[in-house]
């Protein structure tokens, strides 16, 4: 049934559906709304769960790293500081194995401190042995958690799922949700059966040390499991298809008017809806442009970008985060694909964009569309201010 | 000793380690239906290194300073599945992720409420990684970051009042123990569990390579800092001071010079003297003098 619902709601309601058994967060702008509906939940009994308050994100991702070790279905949310601070712990989970489903409100990083979103945070940790799926809408954010708990679950794969949803731009926006039902929930995602936990009736040892002679196979077990598992997105999203009447290919890209796409912008979450206005503007006048969108991060969908853009002439790479001092994040992975293929596009430029809030219009869209006809950029920033950038700023 | 199925031989602690004996000591107290989260340190080194485990109890080791927070989850997660009144859970580490990186885990876990008994090894400093001083080293220690010198005589602090800190949560039951009395760090240990809530045991536990005495030392060598004064045995409950060990208080000095860290001390009395100061203090404090 459709709903109009702000964006954390719509999310704290499919995680009631989820029924985790421990429910863990420490608060930070934009992902409280979230925290502080599961928290009613519990509190008016139609969430059956622990919810535990914490002193900081680390213990946040601590707790429910011990939830989940104990063979618990857990749940938590945070953003920008927040996830830096999870970091370590964010990487010892993926190292344990551990499905673990966690919101990131995308939102910059300090300094200077800015609430505002880009997706520098959960950029920064692409490392980490986490999927990353990216949302466009809430619509998407809601079905990509009940998507996610299928993945991290599944036996082949035993990895934890981080959903990425824009900061203020989904989390606090109003739209219409189909909520999926209860009883379809229980049929797609069953209770979670994990494979290993800690429990005295069978005792094992979990988090070991491992000396060079084991550390690195088990680094190889992961990047194994990434790579498989990008066909088992495309099943499961197959199976979420049908049981809740969707329609995604298979949640590693979609591709929007690339067809005869000569000029087409790749570009993740929020954005790609402004960047579709504009793409059906130019295209009511004729002009061959078109949007790949990226869905999931991580594992990165190498042959699926390759195979999408291998007939266009000219892409632009739109980031809402930057590597100081390098190529922009999803610019490089778009470069690498297409090292040494016979078939690609001549040109691929990069652009940052939208950080820290800054709006991106449909003008910023068609300025990008207009900058594939002059010479290749690496690392662009669009819509800077000039006034910000004279002597006096700066001294 | 006999075999013990809940903390196997054939780990490798160094011969003579008071974590080893009182971390054996805690678990077989506590018996199989625990389940443990330890931090990194020693006792997660010596235990675990794959492919082998020493602990016969469900064992999971995470990070430095989480074990506290992991405990939390599991407890959590215990009560979500309704057999938390059948499983103690027990968080553990050293002093240093315990008084210093772990302490705001620690706080938490305490502040909470949550049914968890957290076990303080405290050897007076970081020793996996060499010696460091930790926020429990004691004053005066020479230590590889607080080394004595021609202008220092080792830490220049004394040693941070954990148990204290632990009170001041209003947590129903706070002891300190040595490894120098193993049945008394059982008794503490079973007390404890039996007691719902966040309780909190340190134990004082030798480190003969870190300490500098001879392996076969580690118990005389504890139980001399409890018969000084500087290593006070009490148990608080319900934040009162319901039992102490009594002591004939001897003189620091004595358990000094039983020890290399402190061996640049001993041509230094006006040092000794502030030693000593905090040995009576804690006599007094802790009512520790036995009667005549």
């Amino acid at each position: 049934m459709k709903e109009f619902l702000e964006g954390s709601h719509a999310i704290a309601e499919v995680i009631r559906s989820c029924k985790p058994g421990v429910i863990s967060a420490y608060p930070i702008t934009p992902q409280t709304h979230i925290v502080e509906d599961l928290a009613q939940m519990v509190s008016d009994g139609s969430l059956k769960s622990q919810f535990v308050n914490v002193e900081s994100e680390h213990s946040a991702a601590s707790v429910v790293l011990g939830g989940s070790a104990t063979g618990v279905r857990v749940y938590t949310a945070t953003s920008s500081q927040g996830l830096f601070y999870m970091q370590e712990v964010i990487f010892n989970i993926a190292g344990m194995r551990l499905p673990v489903v966690m919101t990131c409100a995308n939102r910059a990083i300090s300094a200077p401190i800015n609430i505002w979103n880009d997706q520098q945070d959960s950029i920064s940790l692409r490392d980490a042995g986490w999927f990353q799926i990216y949302a466009e809408n809430n619509q998407e954010a809601v079905d990509f958690h009940l998507i996610g708990y299928r993945l991290a679950e599944d036996k082949r794969v035993m990895l934890p799922v981080m959903v990425c949803m824009d900061g203020f731009i989904l989390t606090h926006g109003m739209e219409a949700v189909d909520m999926p039902e209860q009883e379809k929930v229980n049929k797609f995602l069953p209770d979670y059966d994990p494979l290993y936990k800690l429990d005295p009736v069978k005792p094992i040892s979990m988090g070991l040390l491992a000396d060079p002679d084991y550390y690195m196979e088990t680094r190889f077990a992961i990047q194994e499991t990434m790579k498989e598992s990008i066909g088992y997105l495309a099943d499961i999203s197959q199976e979420f298809n049908s049981a809740f009447g969707r329609d995604y290919k298979d949640l590693l890209v979609e591709e929007y008017q690339l067809k005869d796409a000569e000029k087409v912008i790749v570009a993740m979450g929020s954005v790609c809806g402004t960047i579709k206005e504009a793409v059906d503007e130019l295209r009511s006048k004729g002009k061959k442009v078109g949007l790949l969108r990226i869905i999931t991060y991580r594992p990165f969908p190498y042959a699926r970008v390759c195979e999408a853009l291998k007939n266009v002439t000219k892409v632009a790479v739109l980031d809402k985060a930057v590597s100081l001092g390098a190529y922009a994040p999803i610019a490089v992975e778009v470069k690498a694909a297409f090292y040494g293929k016979k078939k690609g596009p001549k040109m691929v430029s990069s652009f940052v964009a939208g950080l820290g809030g800054r709006d991106i219009t449909l003008e910023t869209i068609h300025e990008i569309f207009r900058r594939l006809s002059t010479k290749e950029v690496n690392s662009d920033f669009v819509d800077l201010k000039p006034e910000l950038l004279k002597e006096e700023y700066g001294e | 000793m006999e075999n013990s199925p809940l903390f196997k031989s054939g780990h490798t602690a160094c011969a003579g380690c008071g974590q080893a004996i009182a971390a054996r000591m805690v678990v077989e107290a506590a018996g199989p239906n625990t389940i443990i989260a330890n931090n990194t340190g020693c006792l997660e080194v010596f235990t675990t290194k794959f492919p082998e485990t020493a602990w016969g109890v469900p064992w999971i080791h995470s990070l430095f300073e989480n074990s506290a927070a992991v405990a939390s989850g599991v407890e959590a997660a215990l009560k979500y599945l309704g057999k938390k009144d059948n499983i103690n859970v027990i968080a553990q580490g050293g002093d240093g992720s315990t008084a210093d990186i772990g302490l705001q885990a620690l706080s938490g876990m305490l502040e909470r409420g949550h049914d968890i008994l957290y076990v303080c090894y405290d050897n007076e400093a970081y020793m996996n990684t060499g010696v460091q001083r930790s926020g429990l080293t004691p004053f005066d220690t020479n230590t590889t970051t607080s080394p004595a010198g021609a202008q220092s005589s080792g830490n220049i602090r004394p040693k941070k009042p954990m148990p204290e800190i632990a009170l001041a949560h209003g947590i129903p039951y706070v002891a300190t123990a040595s490894a120098g009395f193993p049945q008394d760090i059982q008794r503490k240990v079973k007390k404890a569990i039996s007691i719902k809530g966040p309780k909190y045991i340190q134990i004082h536990v030798p480190c003969p390579l870190g300490w500098r005495h001879e392996s076969n030392q580690m118990i005389p060598v504890a139980k001399l800092a409890v018969d000084c004064g500087l290593y006070p045995l009490f148990e608080y409950e319900n934040g009162v001071l319901i039992a102490q060990k009594k002591i004939t208080p001897k003189p620091v000095e004595e358990y000094l010079k039983s020890q290399g860290r402190f061996k640049h001390l001993l041509n230094n009395p006006e040092e000794i003297k502030k030693i000593q100061a905090i040995a009576d203090n804690n006599i007094m404090k802790y009512n520790l003098k036995a009667q005549a």
